[in-house]
């Protein structure tokens, strides 16, 4: 028998409807897993991760806290549920990990930052809440960098997220906790958050489905806020009926949030198997070429032709806002997170540095709990938003913004779904960009048009390359797949017809790549 | 556009950060950097362009007018880093008259 923690949210979950398997057996399996290699102190009722000091090379450090006590309360609680003969839903009982950016009562919300260190929630985020009320087993809180801010998860306060295909390697960011989780085999479901690719970038890093919904239909109630005009939580897992179904129990709108769209949310589920023949596939002109890496290109190309095989009509399309995407958002997203983050002010929750008057005592505290890159942007934001500033960037930022959704608006006249590589490299060392925040920036030139659009989009592994410094090591390729507003359904649809017809599903390996299997797991 | 030093200092005090001279002097080319990069928006032409916030163009957004709990005070408190009389508490805000 397989290995609990191998199989797939659909694979368990069927086991465990079926009477094969418990739900504290299938936590309790992920649990042990946890111990033996992330990196925790498996101790109490809420296991801590070690300190960054403490962590080693080969701890992957996926989680920040391991809600265990929890987790095994919830699985006992769907066993007897399930023994009595309730109905219960069609993730019941699958184990899932959550990103530190949303809140969970009874567990601490750092995002990552020393800010919020130690910090207990007093409510439920609404994706959390619906989570449980699907059933779905939270593990634990996932690393993350500071706020959501980063592609790499290396500007957590708490020390750093390794891939799990090589250790030495980043897992993208800032859901990089989330996704090493799920690819490290931690736990087959994870949520995450994207507000320009932070779910999309690691999940292409490690090999995974990461999907961004369609701004407004994932409720951000509970979620802290980075960019609030395009923070969006959305899953991870490993493979695109999975993040479906995640999808499907957690979205949907919320009257809790403003900004939270309203009426029906579509059927992901419904037509996901119809395949793709006769779908009019779209290829970004501006996705591609200077800048991707000639490994991401070759996979990206080879995926074109599966889609071409599969019956769907390949053509190239333009979209000619889409080079000032990165440059709007790199006004957009620090402006709106100079004003979220205003609200750590040493007040209300978090740190405190005292000094004599509140303006020092709040300048003291904003000094000491943020780290470089949370600095980094609240000065841009702060500047961009200053008198004498605002029309020539935020507004200007904003006004890019339309343009890009009309360029979308009128590309999917003639398609049905856009696609692109997610990211325009493959995972690099740990290391390598933190010294240069533009480079690192640049990370994010083909997520960002969908999230300044609104706009779905999903990626999902596509193929291997080789490292570009080093040809003996293997890593994963995400395709992207975008498609229109609330046409989350018709972008799975492609996504699921692909996975489908090239058979690929990654599981980490290499010479560097955590250990995939390990007997003490054996079901017994 | 490039930022000074002194430049850097003055948003550091609007953005209530308390910036050490080295943060400053490495802030001052990152921020030059970032915003040289950025800048790349007012190549395009768009006096005429509606700006966007959000996707659906929501507006008025309100929810029924019915009283629902809200959290307990002590829970609410419990996450404060200072505590007194029930309230949030902070040092001085107005400084005493000289």
């Amino acid at each position: 028998m397989a290995e609990l923690t191998q199989l797939t949210a659909v694979e368990l979950a069927a086991r465990l409807a079926a009477g094969e398997v418990t739900a504290r057996e299938a936590v309790d399996a992920h649990l042990d897993r946890i111990a033996a290699l992330d990196g925790v102190v498996a101790d109490g009722d809420v296991w801590a991760a070690k300190p960054a000091e403490e962590l080693g090379a080969d701890e992957p450090h996926a989680y920040l806290a391991v809600t265990a006590a929890a987790a095994r309360a919830h699985a006992d609680d769907i066993d007897a549920r399930r023994a009595a003969g309730a109905r219960l839903g069609p993730l019941a009982g699958v184990p899932l990990a959550l990103k530190d950016v949303l809140t969970m009562r009874g567990a601490p919300t750092t995002c990552g930052s020393r800010m919020l260190e130690g910090w207990i929630p007093p409510y439920d985020a609404t994706v959390t809440e619906r989570l449980r009320a699907a059933d779905v087993v939270v593990l634990g809180k996932t690393n993350m960098d500071e706020f959501a801010m980063g592609s790499s998860t290396e500007n957590s306060a708490f020390g750093l997220t390794r891939n799990p295909w090589d250790l030495d390697r980043v897992p993208g960011g800032s859901s990089g906790g989330s996704a090493t989780a799920v690819a490290g085999l931690m736990a087959p479901l994870a949520i995450g958050t994207d507000t320009g690719g932070s779910i999309r970038q690691p999940a292409a890093l490690t090999g995974l489905v990461g999907v961004k919904p369609t701004y407004g239909t994932m409720s951000r109630y509970g979620l802290v806020a980075f960019a609030s005009s395009l923070d969006q939580a959305g899953p991870f897992a490993r493979t695109v009926e999975d993040a479906a179904l995640l999808q499907s129990v957690t979205w949907g709108h919320d009257p809790r949030d403003a900004t939270s769209v309203p009426g029906e949310v579509p059927d992901l589920l419904a037509g996901l198997k119809r395949g793709v023949a006769g779908l009019k596939v779209g290829v970004v002109r501006e996705l591609q070429g200077e800048g991707y890496e000639p490994g991401v290109e070759a996979v990206f190309a080879e995926a074109l032709e599966r889609l071409a095989a599969l019956g769907a009509e390949i053509v190239e399309v333009s979209l000619p806002h889409a080079p000032f995407g990165l440059p709007a958002y790199y006004l957009i997203a620090p402006s709106e997170a100079s004003s979220n983050l205003a609200r750590f002010d040493g007040v209300r929750y978090g740190l405190r540095v005292d000094a004599p008057t509140a303006e020092e005592m709040n300048a003291a505290t904003r000094a000491a709990g943020f780290g470089p890159e949370v600095k980094r942007r609240i000065m841009i934001g702060t500047h961009a938003l200053s008198s004498g500033y605002f029309d020539a960037y935020y507004l200007q930022a904003s006004k890019i913004r339309t343009l890009i959704a009309d360029d979308f608006r009128a590309a999917f006249e003639q398609v049905d779904v856009l696609v692109s590589p997610t990211s325009p490299s493959v995972a690099f060392r740990l290391g390598d960009k933190t010294a240069d925040p533009m480079a690192m920036y640049l990370n994010d030139v083909a997520t960002v048009p969908a999230s300044l659009a609104g706009i779905p989009a999903l990626s999902l592994p596509a193929g291997l390359a080789a490292a570009p410094d080093d040809p003996s090591t293997s890593l994963p390729v995400g395709l992207q797949v975008m498609a229109p507003l609330k046409r989350d359904d018709v972008m799975y649809r492609a996504a699921w017809a692909f996975e489908e017809a090239t058979g690929f599903r990654p599981v980490p390996v290499g010479p560097r790549a955590v250990a995939t299997h390990d007997a003490t797991q054996e079901v017994r | 556009m490039a930022l000074s030093e002194d430049e850097v200092r003055h948003v550091a005090r609007l953005a209530r950060l308390a910036l050490s001279d080295e943060e400053v002097a490495a802030l001052a080319p990152q921020l030059s950097a970032i915003l040289g990069y950025a800048e790349q928006v007012g190549e395009v032409a768009a006096d005429e362009v509606v700006p966007t916030t959000h996707p659906f163009a929501l507006a008025d957004v309100t929810r029924p007018d019915e009283r629902t709990p809200s959290l307990p005070r002590e829970d609410v408190l419990a996450g404060a880093p200072a505590v007194e009389q029930d309230r949030f508490a902070v040092p001085r805000i107005v400084a005493e008259e000289g």
